[in-house]
């Protein structure tokens, strides 16, 4: 079980409160854990990453365990107290705009 | 009794404002979409209840939001707008060639006849419609054949801003891009050709028969009339009475003629109204009074209206879609600021009361007028 922390907005958006809980298929990765939350609220669809390249949103990051893994491949692996649901997957809008 | 529904997007969400039709007290409901920036929310003509606003965010990107019922409401419905095709290149700021992107969408218009059909104006400028309420979108690509290659981005981005359906001729449609121009299709968005003759763009556009290339602000047209179309352009306010094959300038003794909105007095055709705004550098009323100037000859003589709106250090903006009319009569006239304050006039502009003062800065009201 992977947890998965929204920023407010998408929470909003996709009616959820509190972290999100989602069984990804192993190994888990960036791009998995994206596609797991999308087939759930399909409305999040185009708001952490392009329709159709799949590039992250440029003011979207992605934190765990205290790392940046935004710059990472997604098909990167996450690091293990992530995929045994010890950490949280943190979805960020970046602190931006002045 | 009839009553007016006021659809007011702002920075920071959307809020509905009713009254009835004496227009004197207002129930405010909101933030909807709190946060997001609602760039444009307007209803059906023909089934008022169903609402369409556009939900975006510079972190976020783009949703479209829809009420079936008066925006008590709404759904999350399809986002996906891509071009058609290789979508090529626009003229940039510095005269190269740049990538059409995907921005946001800044108009949706919903179709005079079928609640479920609606178009949506894009920045990169293209024109989008949809058939099923929503649920998905295509371009109407044939708009980019219009010398798209020669369209530039204004200082707020290249977006297609205003979408005018002619009710007499469902094939023809007017769009507006800043800075590109106007553009009308006949044959329901296959072809488009420019129609800007006699727009005169000197400081921008060297070529004085420049076919593209114009930063029109604003245009609009009395739907009894729908060949006679009113524009704001960024310099000038004009006048077409053939269907934009040709303008003339009609901005008489306006004290500026830069502004943003433009709109037509809904019982009075050749009334029309304007806000003038010192200049491109100074975005906000000359002499700081914040005035609603009216033409009752459909341009050239123009009058102030100021009853009621601050005459000193007043230093807002009025946007391009901020300005709306109900079909009342006496017609009733608003308007939202950068500042956060709605103006509602229930008396054709000659007098105004704010409704609210502390929105966040407004980006489009739209009026409904109800049974």
């Amino acid at each position: 079980m992977i947890r998965v922390e929204l920023p407010v907005h998408l929470r909003r958006l996709a009616q959820v409160e509190g972290e999100v809980r989602l069984e990804v298929e192993r190994p888990a990765t960036v791009r998995s854990v994206l596609d797991a939350l999308e087939r759930r609220y399909p409305v999040l669809c185009g708001t952490m990453r392009d329709h159709v390249t799949l590039r992250r949103r440029p003011f979207v990051r992605f934190f765990a365990c205290e790392q940046d893994l935004s710059h990472q491949p997604p098909e990167s692996a996450l690091p293990d107290p992530v995929v045994t649901g010890a950490e949280p997957f943190l979805i960020v809008g970046a602190i931006a705009g002045g | 009794m009839s009553h007016v529904r006021l659809l007011v997007g702002t920075r920071k969400g959307a809020f509905v404002l009713t009254s009835d039709g004496k227009r004197r007290r207002w129930a405010v409901s909101g933030p909807l979409f709190a946060g997001w920036e609602i760039y444009h929310i307007k209803g059906s003509n023909v089934e008022p209840n169903r609402i369409y606003a556009s939900q975006s965010s510079g972190w976020f990107g783009q949703k479209i939001q829809r009420s079936s019922n008066g925006g008590k409401t709404w759904e999350a419905v399809g986002d996906k707008f891509a071009y058609e095709g290789k979508p090529g290149t626009h003229q940039w700021y510095d005269g190269t060639q740049h990538p059409w992107e995907f921005k946001r969408i800044w108009h949706l218009e919903p179709s005079l006849t079928d609640p479920d059909t609606v178009y949506a104006g894009a920045e990169d400028a293209a024109l989008f419609r949809s058939t099923d309420g929503g649920l998905t979108w295509g371009e109407l690509a044939g708009l980019r054949n219009a010398k798209g290659p020669l369209w530039q981005p204004g200082a707020g981005g290249m977006g297609l801003h205003t979408i005018l359906l002619d009710p007499s001729r469902p094939e023809r449609i007017f769009v507006a891009i800043s800075a590109a121009g106007v553009f009308r299709t006949d044959d329901s968005g296959s072809t488009w050709q420019p129609v800007n003759r006699g727009l005169k763009s000197p400081y921008q556009l060297p070529d004085p028969d420049a076919e593209v290339g114009h930063c029109v602000h604003r245009i609009a047209m009395h739907p009894s009339r729908p060949d006679v179309l009113f524009m704001q352009k960024h310099w000038d306010v004009l006048r077409s009475d053939s269907a934009g094959e040709s303008w003339h300038e009609v901005s008489g003794n306006l004290p500026s003629d830069f502004g943003f909105p433009i709109d037509v007095n809904a019982n009075e055709p050749d009334t029309i109204y304007v806000i003038p705004i010192k200049s491109d550098s100074e975005h906000f009323p000359p002499d700081a009074k914040l005035r609603v100037y009216r033409s009752r000859t459909g341009g050239n003589e123009w009058e102030p209206l100021t009853k009621g709106l601050p005459q000193s250090h007043c230093y807002v903006n009025v946007l391009r879609d901020a300005m709306a009319v109900d079909s009342l009569d006496p017609c009733g006239l608003y308007f939202g600021t950068t500042g956060g304050q709605v103006y509602a006039s229930a008396d054709a502009g000659d007098a105004w009361n704010p409704i609210v003062r502390d929105f966040p800065a407004v980006l489009s009201v739209e009026a409904q007028t109800l049974p």
